[in-house]
Parts: structure tokens; C-alpha cells; sequence
């Protein structure tokens, strides 16, 4: 549970933690969105080197982003394997009953595995370099214009937030909780499949109750500190745009430029 | 049963960069019987290396003898009932593992696991909530009504109910009354003249003064010092270093010294305090 890398912070300094997190928020979309437009060799070579660009100035270790791929491993091989074995083609390199192998499909099989690897590696850039609170931050600061339309920004962000907080804690007590009913005799993962899952009641119960728990506590934390909802707010966390972000942006649409460049050509 | 660690190493995540090293090097032998604390500061490795005596942590490298059972870090997770049943052992805040609508259900489970038949547990279930001082009306209560205190009484009532031969106990007495927290220590004392070893994780200096015939001092991961606890508490280098604070005995004999009495050995209990008093003041 521990080897999940996606949606994990990890603390450093350079360059892409600096962002203002609003920025990397939404560069990491728009990047999703602009690899869809890559058509041809030269612009998916072009998207890769620009990730490993970013991820060369992030100073974070390649290996992490490897790491982060292993739990998609499955729906990537199947995804590609797809593409590649029932992609129509008149001129197969090989076929068997339903399936056939083309260059065609051998082509689009490498494009949809480029594009895997772009996505997860942009979204593991943004989780390993900004931390929960500040992803929640700028998910508040960016949903804003929508208070115009009554819908409670701040109270979807503060939930957003307390959520995010929560999931190493629960992690971690899952943990304990398995470790204290295997000292008392439960084996998970043994025996047949009611055998097993009647194994996790144990460990749900006691995570209900504690989550439970640590719920009402934190509201009676919350509460006795003065917190009570509504307008007027002020921020602890200060989102500061700076002048590396406005370079970012042009750096940003030089991209976009080269890239459409590049998928012109044919 | 006799429980050897031979150069134990654990680190956490041996994988992940932000790993912590929780047990580096550990040799230490407990014997058949004995009582046993092991005490050091937050974060020194002690629930670290308790886990590994019933192999819910494998090491790194080097080998844990539990009774005839060997972990290795080659151990596989199947057939560790039988050492699991043979080491009881009671967590940290052992309240958050009950489960069950009734407290005799959830102090059966632990029995029914191991392999005592329905009645068996149903017996071992009253036996021991008499054992850890709660009368046999709590038998139908439910654990999420009791007070924290109580809860930790059935907790430990599950463990023991097991009939484990070892039994290790992480900080089983913090957040307890001070009646509670004797209480609880008895019991313990009891198990152990019924032929158990004991190992007890604590803060409380006295408790080990009290209650162990061993006593272990781990401080960054290591095991910095070991022996009865009056040769530990009187090792000067230990003190020095501040792996460890004294009992309030000891600490009352020191200011004592201070004033002219001597003392060859620091008394570590309020009887030998209280001997050693009596014979310097009259003499004899
Ligand atoms: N699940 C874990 N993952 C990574 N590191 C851990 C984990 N559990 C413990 N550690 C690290 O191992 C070291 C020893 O921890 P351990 O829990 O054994 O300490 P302890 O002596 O029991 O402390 P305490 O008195 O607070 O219970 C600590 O530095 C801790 O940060
Ligand atoms: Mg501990």
C-alpha cells in the first residue's frame, strides 16, 4: 500500500517546486490536453523530451517516475496490446483467427504507450513536487468564479483538504489495525475467497470506529479553535505569482508553437 | 521460550528513499521466564524490534530464534499461526482492534483463530476478563461503550486468553490511573510466575525498577546497553550519555548522596531505598 507513487509529495527544492501551484495545476491539464495533438514521430519525441526536460529540472530521481508506472503496468500492456493486435489492416504482418499484426497497429500501439507514459509522468511531476494543501489551495483559488453561482468553493476545498490529510493517516492505521488482528490469528490473503473476505471485517470495523473518531475530534479541534465557516476568511497559505511563472507561461506557448510546427509536417 | 536475535537489521521500505533505518545490528537474548523491559526515547526502535518475536516485521538480515521457530528475512508469510499463537502481544493502543458487539465475542476471537473450539474460548473468555479485574457482567457489553481504560483491559484479556508463552506488551499501561496502571502491572507479574516471559515496552523507569528482572536500552535504533536493572541504572556511562532517566528512588538516593550519605549501589526501589536508609541513619 506503501508503493503507490502517484499522489505522493515528496519534499525538494528547484525550480518546478517554486511554481506557483496554480500554475502546475494547470499546466499539468493543458499538457494532458496538447498530447492528444501530437500526431507523428518528431512531436511525440518532442513531448518526451519535454518531460524528461521537466523532470531534469525538478532534480527529483527518473526512478520514482519509472516507479509510478508499475501499478498502471497491467492497464497500459492490455491498452497497447489492444491497439496492437486489433488494429484492421490489408496488409498484416501476421494473423491468426482474430487477431493481426500491422505496421499500422504496431505504430498507433507505440503512440498510445507514449501518451500513457507523458500523462503519468506529467501527474507524477505535479504530486511529487506540490504538496496536498497546496493542490487544494489552488483547486479553491481556481474554482473561485464560481462562488458567483452560490456553489460553496471554500467548504469543497476544505473538505478537499481535510480528505487529502487523511489518506497517510488512514494508511498508516489500516496498518496497525492488520498488524494487531494477525498477532491475533487472522490470516489474510489464505484460504478461499469468503474465507478472505470475511478476514477484512476486523480491519474495517476498527477503521470505521477510529475514522469515526478522528472525524469528531478534529471538528471539536476545529470548533474550539473559533473556526466557523462562511466569507471573509483570510489565508494562511499566501499562493504567490511571480515573475519565473509568467516565464513558465511563455515557455509554455513556445511549446505549444514547436509542437504544432512539428505536427504539421507529415 | 527462549527468544535469540543474532545481528538484526531492520530498515523500512528498503526500496524507497525516504526510508528509516528502525533496528541497525541488534544481538540480545531473552531467556525462558524472564521479565523484560525495554525502554528508550520515542522513535528509538523498540515496537520495531518487538514485532519482529512474532514475525509481523522480517528482518533485513539476520536471524530471530523464537523457541524452535526461526525467522529469517527469507520467511514467507504461511504457517506463522503456531508462533503467533505461542507470542501473545498486546499494541500500543490496543483499544483500536476491537470489533466485535460483544466484549466475550471479541476476547473469543483471538482463541477461535488459534484453534480452541467454541467452548474452550466461551471458557477462556470468562476466565480472563476475572483475570484483568472486570466483573462477568461485561462479558455481554459491548467494547464501543466502555471507557478507553476498559477497553484496554478486554484488549489485553483477548491476548491472554490465547494462553500465548510469551507475551510483549507495548506501553500497556499509558493513559491508565495510577491504580489501574498497578493493577495492570500485577497481572502481569502474575502471568510471569505462572511460567511466562514477559516483555514489557515502557517510559515509566519505575516499572522497571518494580516489576523486571532484564532490562534493554535502545536509543537510534541500537541496543546501547543491557543487564539487570540495577547494573543498568548504576552504569555511570549510560547516565551520562542521557539514554535513560532514573527511577524516583535512585534519583531521591543521588540527592541523598549529595548530602553525605553514600551508597555503593543506587537503590532502584522504595524498599532497598528505604533499607539503605535505615541502616545509615542508626547505624547498624
Ligand atoms: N512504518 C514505518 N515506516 C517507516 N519508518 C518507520 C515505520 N515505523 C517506524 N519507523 C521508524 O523507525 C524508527 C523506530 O520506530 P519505532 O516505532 O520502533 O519506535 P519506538 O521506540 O517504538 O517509539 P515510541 O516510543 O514512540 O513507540 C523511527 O525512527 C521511525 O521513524
Ligand atoms: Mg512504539
Amino acid at each position: 500500500m506503501d508503493k503507490l507513487i502517484i499522489g505522493r509529495y515528496l519534499p525538494g527544492d528547484s525550480l518546478i517546486y517554486r511554481l506557483d501551484p496554480r500554475l502546475k495545476f494547470l499546466i499539468t491539464f493543458y499538457f494532458i490536453g496538447i498530447v492528444f495533438l501530437a500526431n507523428n514521430v518528431a512531436s511525440y519525441a518532442f513531448l518526451l523530451v519535454f518531460v524528461l526536460f521537466a523532470v531534469y529540472v525538478s532534480k527529483v530521481n527518473l526512478l520514482f517516475f519509472i516507479k509510478g508506472l508499475r501499478p498502471m503496468f497491467w492497464l497500459i500492456l492490455f491498452t497497447v496490446a489492444l491497439q496492437a493486435f486489433f488494429t484492421p489492416s490489408n496488409d498484416p504482418i501476421w494473423h491468426w483467427a482474430f487477431l493481426t499484426l500491422s505496421k499500422d497497429g504496431l505504430v498507433i500501439a507505440a503512440y498510445i504507450f507514449m501518451r500513457f507514459i507523458l500523462i503519468i509522468f506529467i501527474s507524477t511531476l505535479l504530486t511529487l513536487t506540490t504538496t496536498p494543501i497546496e493542490i487544494s489551495d489552488s483547486i479553491e483559488s481556481i474554482l473561485k468564479p464560481l462562488k458567483a453561482v452560490k456553489f460553496p468553493v471554500t467548504q469543497v476545498a476544505l473538505m478537499l483538504s481535510i480528505a487529502l490529510r487523511f489518506v497517510p493517516l488512514l494508511i498508516d492505521e489500516t496498518t496497525k489495525i492488520m498488524d494487531a488482528q494477525r498477532a491475533r490469528g487472522v490470516d489474510f490473503g489464505e484460504g478461499g475467497l469468503i474465507k478472505r473476505i470475511k478476514a477484512f471485517v476486523p480491519i474495517l470495523i476498527p477503521l470505521f470506529v477510529s475514522s469515526f473518531s478522528i472525524a469528531y475530534d478534529l471538528a471539536i479541534a476545529m470548533e474550539s479553535r473559533g473556526y466557523k465557516d462562511g466569507e471573509g476568511r483570510s489565508k494562511y497559505r499566501v499562493l504567490n505569482w511571480s515573475k519565473r511563472d509568467n516565464w513558465t507561461i511563455v515557455f509554455m506557448v513556445l511549446v505549444t508553437a514547436i509542437l504544432l510546427l512539428l505536427r504539421s509536417y507529415r | 521460550m527462549r527468544i535469540e536475535f543474532e545481528k538484526v537489521t531492520h530498515s523500512y521500505e528498503s526500496s524507497n528513499p525516504m526510508s528509516g533505518l528502525g533496528l541497525a545490528n541488534v544481538s540480545c537474548t531473552i531467556e525462558s521466564g524472564q521479565f523484560t523491559a525495554i525502554v528508550g526515547k520515542t522513535g528509538s526502535g523498540k515496537s520495531t524490534l518487538v514485532k519482529h518475536i512474532n514475525a509481523l516485521l522480517k528482518p533485513t538480515s539476520g536471524t530471530i530464534t523464537v523457541g524452535d521457530h526461526q525467522i529469517t528475512p527469507e520467511t514467507d508469510n504461511k504457517n506463522l499461526k503456531p508462533l503467533r499463537k505461542k507470542v501473545g502481544m498486546v499494541f500500543q493502543f490496543p483499544e483500536s482492534q476491537l470489533f466485535e458487539d460483544t466484549v466475550e465475542k471479541d476476547i473469543m476471537f483471538g482463541p477461535k483463530n488459534f484453534g480452541f473450539t467454541e467452548e474452550q474460548a466461551k471458557e477462556a473468555a470468562s476466565k480472563m476478563i476475572e483475570v484483568v479485574g472486570l466483573g462477568p457482567d461485561y462479558l455481554t457489553k459491548s467494547p464501543f461503550d466502555l471507557s478507553g481504560g476498559q477497553m484496554r483491559r478486554v484488549a489485553i484479556a483477548g491476548v491472554l486468553a490465547s494462553d500465548p508463552e510469551t507475551i510483549i506488551l507495548d506501553e500497556p499501561t499509558a493513559g491508565l490511573d495510577p491504580v489501574g496502571r498497578k493493577e495492570i502491572m500485577d497481572l502481569f507479574k502474575a502471568q510471569q510466575s505462572r511460567g511466562k516471559t514477559i516483555i514489557l515496552i515502557t517510559h515509566n523507569m519505575d516499572d522497571v525498577a518494580n516489576y523486571a528482572d532484564k532490562l534493554m536500552v535502545m536509543h537510534d535504533s541500537h541496543l546501547v546497553g543491557q543487564g539487570t536493572p540495577k547494573q543498568v541504572f548504576n552504569d555511570q556511562e549510560l547516565l551520562n550519555k542521557n539514554y535513560i532517566s532514573l527511577p524516583q528512588s535512585a534519583v531521591f538516593a543521588q540527592k541523598l548522596a549529595a548530602k553525605g550519605f553514600t551508597f555503593d549501589q543506587l537503590p532502584i526501589t522504595i524498599s532497598e531505598l528505604t533499607a539503605e536508609i535505615k541502616q545509615q541513619i542508626h547505624g547498624d
